[in-house]
């Protein structure tokens, strides 16, 4: 049976903070909360399945946050793939909906990194020893900037990707944020600005790299007879397909993510292709992470990322294919260092309507949005969701 | 960009997986202690007592310590600047590492090299590192 339309986006909402160093990170997953049942129409009491990752604090899955926020679940899922948790959320969600284990489901993602000053992407994070890795890892200072750096540098090497064409993803997010007032960069830059900004771990500039924020956001998926008694606009969840990759056991090939993966099941279940998609949400860690996951995603042929995204394709208004027009992690936000569920929600804004007039994509009724959570250079997973307006 | 050598941190100790302690004892004595299936006959990285192609089990084996540069990039914002990589073995699967004792804007993809061990701070165990042939 497959499991499309099986459930809506009823209700979807970003904090607008990006730095918040008087709010728990409990209270800011409950802002987001709130914020999504009330853009949705619904209340508290509605919710009966809850879904969080590894963001939500306290250790037991999503014990404590249902405690704080005193709900009442039948159905909970706190599977934490990093930043792409929120698509495969969105998956599990629709399928407990289908499954009749829950009726409305919340998703919530929150975090404050730059209140706490954490160096997201170039200090090394020690793990638990245990972790089977981490002792044949660790010691050699796997930064995420680094670890995107080494995926950046083999496709430059086998494909010829250039830095300028790297930078032109910077240019479009930048194109993009200086419309939306809560990104932390609005100014717009051009490739000299990204090719000319400091190094950080080659070859991979200062502007090739997200910003560090504080922030969430939520999500309320329904059944489609509840979403469909709703006032908001009818965004139905068409595709899901989710995936990890890794290291397989020493065969390593960075020049390819888990999109390539996750993508075909949920085109397939969508009955669409890559050239249907009037607007794409494509993680934003760094550029090259969206090239690559361009790439993997079907929108061009392998290897000829860096010429698609050359040249303002990714800018609404002048290219073919619009991305992230909030301006994503690249110049908006990354709260709690994991951008799934801003892609999410700046997908329903487009398919509502209801993004920037500046940026909003005209008749945009098929939109995508795709996580990457973990790092390319190790092991992460690809979450895919495909969204149609009713 | 000159090499200069930075502190070397582990957690935990080899004592802290078993599966693994002949790796670091191993790298003690200057070799490179890689696993071998005893079914399918394939090399992995890192090691484990499973063979991750086919379940069955491994044996401990020197590898030649020979294997070129995968990839590559060099933390230019750390103190010391430092160079990480992949190497792929001459046995067959590629190892994350530390590029050392070299002109860390010079490595090349594709260049060869060579392992070496470099002591980790403290307590804490030698380790395989590279350098240029």
């Amino acid at each position: 049976m497959s499991l499309k339309g099986a459930a809506y986006i009823a209700g979807a909402w970003e904090h607008p903070t990006r730095k918040a160093p008087d709010k728990s990170i409990a209270l800011l997953h409950a802002e987001c909360a709130k914020g999504a049942l009330e853009d949705a129409g619904l209340t508290k009491d509605d919710i009966d399945g809850y879904f969080c990752a590894g963001d939500a604090p306290g250790g037991l899955g999503p014990l404590s946050m249902v405690d704080y926020m005193n709900l009442k679940c039948r159905h909970v899922d706190s599977t934490d793939v990093g930043g792409s948790s929120y698509q495969v959320a969105v998956g599990h969600a629709m399928e407990a909906i289908a499954a009749g284990r829950c009726n409305v489901a919340l998703i919530t993602l929150s975090g404050r990194p730059r209140s706490e000053g954490q160096a997201t992407g170039t200090a090394p994070r020690p793990g638990n020893p245990a972790a089977p890795e981490m002792q044949f890892e660790y010691p050699y200072g796997p930064a995420t900037a680094n670890l995107y750096g080494m995926a950046a540098a083999r496709h430059m090497y086998e494909y010829g990707t250039t830095s300028e064409q790297l930078a032109w993803i910077k240019v479009a997010a930048s194109h993009h944020a200086q419309h939306n007032p809560h990104a932390m960069l609005r100014d717009v830059v051009t490739v000299e600005d990204v090719v000319n900004s400091p190094m950080v771990s080659t070859p991979l500039h200062r502007l090739d790299c997200c910003v560090i924020s504080d922030g969430g956001g939520a999500l309320i998926l329904t059944k489609p007879e509840i979403a469909k008694s709703l006032k908001r606009p009818l965004v139905k969840v068409i595709g899901v397909g989710e995936s990890p990759k890794h290291q397989m056991g020493g065969n390593i090939d960075l020049t390819y993510t888990a999109a390539r993966w996750s993508g075909p099941p949920a085109w397939e279940m969508a009955g669409i292709k890559p050239s249907d998609i009037k607007y794409a949400s494509i993680y934003d860690s760094f550029t090259i992470t969206v090239l690559m996951q361009l790439e993997d995603l079907g929108f061009c042929e392998k290897g000829q990322g860096g010429k698609f995204v050359a040249d303002g394709n990714l800018i609404s208004g002048v290219g073919k294919l619009p991305f992230n027009t909030d301006g994503g992690g690249l110049c908006s936000n990354h709260p709690a260092n994991r951008g799934g569920i801003t892609k999410i929600i700046e997908a329903v804004r487009q398919l509502r309507g209801e993004a920037h007039p500046a940026v909003q994509v005209p008749n945009c009724d098929l939109a995508i949005a795709h996580g990457t959570g973990g790092a390319i250079g190790t092991r992460h997973c690809g979450s895919t969701v495909i969204l149609e307006r009713e | 960009m000159a090499y200069v050598a930075r502190k070397i941190p582990f957690v935990g100790t080899p004592d802290t997986n078993p599966e693994t302690k002949p790796y670091f004892e191993g790298a003690g004595a200057g070799k490179l202690m890689i696993r071998r299936c005893t079914s399918c006959k394939k090399v992995h990285h890192y090691p484990r007592q499973l063979c991750p192609f086919c379940f069955n089990d491994c044996a401990w084996e020197e590898a030649s310590g020979k294997g070129t540069i995968y990839t590559l990039s060099v933390m230019e914002r750390a103190n010391p600047p430092y160079a990480i990589g992949y190497v792929t073995l001459a046995e067959g699967p590629s190892m994350l590492t530390n590029f050392v004792d070299c002109e860390l804007g010079a490595l090349k993809i594709g260049q060869d090299v060579k392992v070496t061990f470099v002591k980790t701070e403290g307590d804490g165990p030698s380790l395989p590192f590279f350098t240029p042939v």
